[in-house]
């Protein structure tokens, strides 16, 4: 293959390195409106009054709006990102009456420059009437206070919500039964796990800004990564026709899941229509902390049933999944920590998965890269972990004798077939890579440190089975060059140049004959968006579709040209050629040919969707050295191995792993997320909420084990969401081989290892 | 108040707010390579050159750079393009958005430490964060610049 499995260069690498301006907020013009948003300082209230008359006298302010200019009994509708009826319950208005949480929005104003609008907000006046909030999300079902008392809340999908108990989401599924074998089973034993809503913490902060077009259409600029949904959401709150809205996206800076929420559009869609005039939104670092979209909070409690032999035939998951105030991803997230975790034990007999999400009175949740199933990851493989060392057996080999294989049928995966699979590969290759059997479990270094290894195993989807739409169209334009129209998002992750790989590799030519567009509500096909690992699984086989069919009107036409039977034509990516007569004519006579006197377009539009979505497979091991005596863990090195399938882009792909595995450490060992007793949370900015840098990370290596996905692109599966997924565990474990403290919650600090080993001292 | 300063080899004149950062008044200027990540001088997303050593632009008073020197990425050229190349070899570049930071600070170490050790470079970098690449990318572009540098092969 000339341009698949290519580690071709990003088609905006140089630009976007250079500095060049192509983010939202280079590209918004001067004379933008700046809207910038009053937030709650109490996380359940009612505002019993709003005085905004000395703030709009400050000179420079434009509009300053409330709750009152907004019909509280309208419809509500939600910020996530999802394919219509979305399962996130319609809870939102643009201003409520009723903050829900330390951050929640009081009002919007907008006025000429920010010096303006730091003043103004200053001066508005707000009477709150505070309520007592839900802040732990154990006590939130069922209980006395409500989240979302109101009438008008609306749940679209039976999801199992009820606002009157708090309830966002609620289901039991599972297979075969579970009670039965567990009381066959050698040893049953139950753990609880909890993680945090952790932050993605993407550099491009959440920004938009909005004008008003030629036609009067409010025209939204965004760093999404889903256009159409975020043209319904607009339409949602502003409760305007979607032919009003256009929305595009330029690069963005950043995403992992973030932006598969609306956190910043509506506030200048509202202004820029309210006013006419062209305004913008930049999230600060602190905003985007403490009011966005982050990693629902889980805790998840799993009961394993296996024998002394160590052959695991029961799992009974549950998870408790705190959406925060708003339902966003609430319903959906969930359903991940069951069904991404349980399936890669393919021995499983009988397995049991229950949830509620509850509302709570802190910041809402949302998309975070992994998207629930790096939650339940952390638990199963901790679990298995677990039993790994009640069994005295090398946790290597106790998967090895559990783990799901090529062709077997998935109960807990919706039943779907493992269409493709290298798990068994990817242990073997970790397990070299990281010369496990020498290191494992634990090696002293010095009188106060040891190093410790610890591995896991990871799964994902390749797209929402059924339900997500890829599309492309792809045209020849003079000289025989194309233009290819997507709607996937690229944020970072490539898919613009990987998406140019696979229709290259069919139009045989150039990455660099072929541009890109995208994304535009106006102009490109419709596709769900770039989020739930879809875009080269999906929108990379509508490609690959497209392409083949442009190809077959290149032929149309030229054996129109050539006066040949349009099945004696081939196009060899130069030119079409009669197989008869061996005549030939070039791409770019024919794209010129196309331009006058022509019928037939050059040109193809298609779509693609998936009924099955093939888990992507990772493992991960992390050598680490612990200080014994200030509990400071540095991972020294983590090796893993990943089968997506085909990687399209090795470089591409190699650095996504990399990436998400440092994030999924940040998850494990330094990102907390607190609040105080009134619901404010500590972790505000980047001072308290520590993501990793260069110095906190030894060395990184990824190798890939590739399976052959028959239904992919080219053999590709998705690698994006997969990669966060291994570091959570593995950690975990390594950090009891060094210390002989087992971790159940998230993130393991060094506080948390010192004071766990004093106190196992003082025993 | 008035200040006087080169920006990017320019001599430019202008009417401030005393309370202006530098990194709004680049970006006023057009340097729109200087991004803002944060506000609490942690992702160095913002740094310029204040008289060539590498500075948080969203820590420093406009007014600081009065009769001095402000270099951006935009001002750099060459000398950071041909870096560049390298990690755009390694798809190391991403999403983008902590590049010029990060770019400018990989110049401002070459300058200082032609030949750095790896701990000398994560050490001297660990200001840029980058949530996108987990760095290693970054690091072998790095590493193979200063190879090419040397005389190697690109």
């Amino acid at each position: 293959m000339n341009n698949v499995n290519r580690p071709v260069r990003k088609k905006d690498a140089m630009q976007i390195l250079m500095g060049k301006p192509v983010y939202t907020d280079d590209i918004a013009p001067s004379n933008c409106l700046v809207v910038k948003v009053l937030r709650s300082p109490h996380a359940n209230a009612i505002i019993e009054d709003i005085n905004t008359f000395v703030a709009e006298k400050v000179p420079g302010i434009e509009a300053i709006y409330t709750w009152k200019d907004i019909d509280q009994n309208s419809r509500r509708f939600t910020l996530a990102g999802q394919t219509y009826p979305e399962p996130s319950p319609y809870d939102r208005l643009i201003l409520d009456r009723h903050v829900r949480f330390v951050g929640d929005v009081v009002a919007i104003v907008a006025g000429e420059d920010e010096k303006c609008v730091d003043k103004a907000l200053k001066l508005i006046k707000v009477k709150y009437n505070v309520l007592e909030p839900v802040l732990d999300f154990r006590k939130s079902k069922d209980g006395e206070i409500l989240v979302h008392p109101e009438e008008n809340w609306e749940s679209l999908c039976p999801v199992g919500a009820d606002n009157k108990r708090n309830l966002c989401a609620h289901d039991v599924s599972g297979s075969g039964d579970v009670d039965a074998v567990l009381a066959d089973c050698d040893i049953v034993f139950e753990r609880t796990y909890h993680t945090k809503a952790n932050q993605q913490a993407m550099m491009e902060t959440f920004r938009t800004f909005c004008t008003i077009d030629t036609y009067g259409r409010l025209n939204v600029v965004s760093s999404t990564q889903i256009v159409f949904h975020c043209r319904r959401i607009i339409s949602n709150a502003l409760h305007i026709p979607k032919s009003m809205i256009r929305v595009t996206k330029p690069r963005i800076g950043g995403g992992f899941g973030a932006k598969q929420s609306s956190v910043s559009e509506i506030y200048p869609a509202f202004v820029t229509w309210m006013t006419k005039k062209p305004s913008k939104i930049v999230f600060t670092r602190e905003e985007s902390q403490i009011a966005s979209s982050p990693r629902h909070e889980m805790e998840i409690t799993v009961r394993l049933g296996a024998m002394k032999d160590g052959h695991i035939r029961a799992v009974d998951l549950y998870t408790l999944s705190n959406t925060g105030a708003y339902g966003e991803h609430g319903p959906t997230t969930v359903g991940l920590s069951g069904h991404k975790s349980i399936p890669l034990y393919g021995r499983v007999e009988a397995f049991r998965f229950g949830y509620d999400v509850v509302y709570t009175n802190v910041m809402s949740a949302g998309a975070y890269r992994g998207y629930g199933a790096t939650q339940g990851l952390f638990a199963m493989e901790s679990t298995v972990n677990e039993l790994a060392s009640m069994l005295k057996m090398d946790p290597i080999e106790l998967r090895e004798k559990n783990i799901v294989k090529e062709g077997d049928i998935m109960p807990a995966y919706y039943g779907e077939p493992n269409s493709s699979c290298a798990l068994d590969r990817c242990l073997k290759r970790v397990k070299e890579m990281i010369d496990w059997d020498n290191k494992y479990p634990v090696r002293k270094i010095s009188e106060t440190k040891v190093r410790a290894v610890g591995m896991a195993m990871a799964m994902q989807g390749s797209g929402i089975s059924g339900v997500d739409v890829g599309s492309a169209t792809l045209k020849v334009n003079d000289d025989g060059f194309y233009t290819m129209r997507i709607a996937a998002a690229d944020m970072g992750t490539g898919c613009d140049t990987i998406l140019a790989q696979i229709a290259a590799e069919v139009l045989e030519c150039s990455v660099d004959d072929i541009t890109v567009l995208g994304a535009d509500t106006d102009a490109s096909p419709y596709d769900s968006g770039s989020y739930a690992s879809s875009t080269t699984y999906v929108t990379g086989k509508a490609v690959e579709k497209c392409a083949i069919q442009l190809k077959e009107q290149i032929c149309k036409l030229g054996a129109k040209l050539l006066g040949c039977d349009v099945d004696k034509a081939e196009f060899d990516g130069k030119c079409v050629t009669d197989i008869d007569s061996k005549k030939s004519i070039a791409l770019g006579d024919i794209a010129t040919a196309s331009m006058a006197g022509n019928d037939i377009a050059l040109e193809a539009a298609q779509s693609h969707t998936s009924k099955t979505s093939p888990p992507p497979f990772m493992v991960g091991a992390a050598e680490i050295e612990v200080d014994l005596q200030t509990g400071e863990v540095e991972v020294v090195d983590y090796a893993a191995a990943v089968d997506c399938g085909t990687p399209i882009n090795p470089n591409l792909a190699r650095v996504q792993a990399e990436g998400g595995i440092l994030q999924g450490i940040g998850m494990a060992l330094t990102e907390d997320i607190t609040y105080d007793d009134k619901g404010r949370m500590a972790q505000n900015s980047f001072m308290q909420y520590k993501i990793p840098t260069r110095v906190d990370i030894g060395r990184i290596r990824v190798e890939f084990e590739s399976s052959y996905e028959h239904n992919g692109p080219f053999g590709a599966k998705s690698i994006g969401e997969v990669v966060i997924n291994t570091p959570l565990g593995a950690v975990a474990d390594a950090v009891y081989n060094a210390t002989g403290l087992r971790f159940r919650e998230l993130p393991i600090t060094p506080e948390k290892i010192a004071m766990g080993l004093l106190n196992k001292d003082r025993q | 108040m008035n200040i006087t300063l080169k920006l990017n080899g320019k001599k430019i004149s202008r009417d401030i707010e005393p309370d202006m950062l530098l990194i709004d008044f680049v970006r006023a200027e057009g340097c729109l390579s200087v991004k803002r990540g944060c506000e609490t001088a942690n992702c160095g997303l913002c740094t310029v050159f204040l008289n060539e050593k590498p500075v948080l632009s969203c820590s420093v008073l406009a007014a600081r750079a009065n009769g001095q020197s402000v270099t951006t990425l935009e001002g750099v050229g060459r000398e950071a393009e041909e870096f560049a190349e390298f990690v755009a070899d390694q798809g190391a570049e991403q999403c983008g958005f902590c590049n010029p930071g990060f770019v400018m600070n990989a110049v401002a170490l070459f300058r200082e430490n032609p030949d750095p050790s790896v701990d000398e470079i994560k050490e001297y970098l660990a200001g840029n964060l980058c949530r996108c690449s987990g760095y290693e990318g970054q690091l072998r572009g790095i590493l193979n610049f200063l190879e090419w540098k040397k005389g190697g092969a690109k």
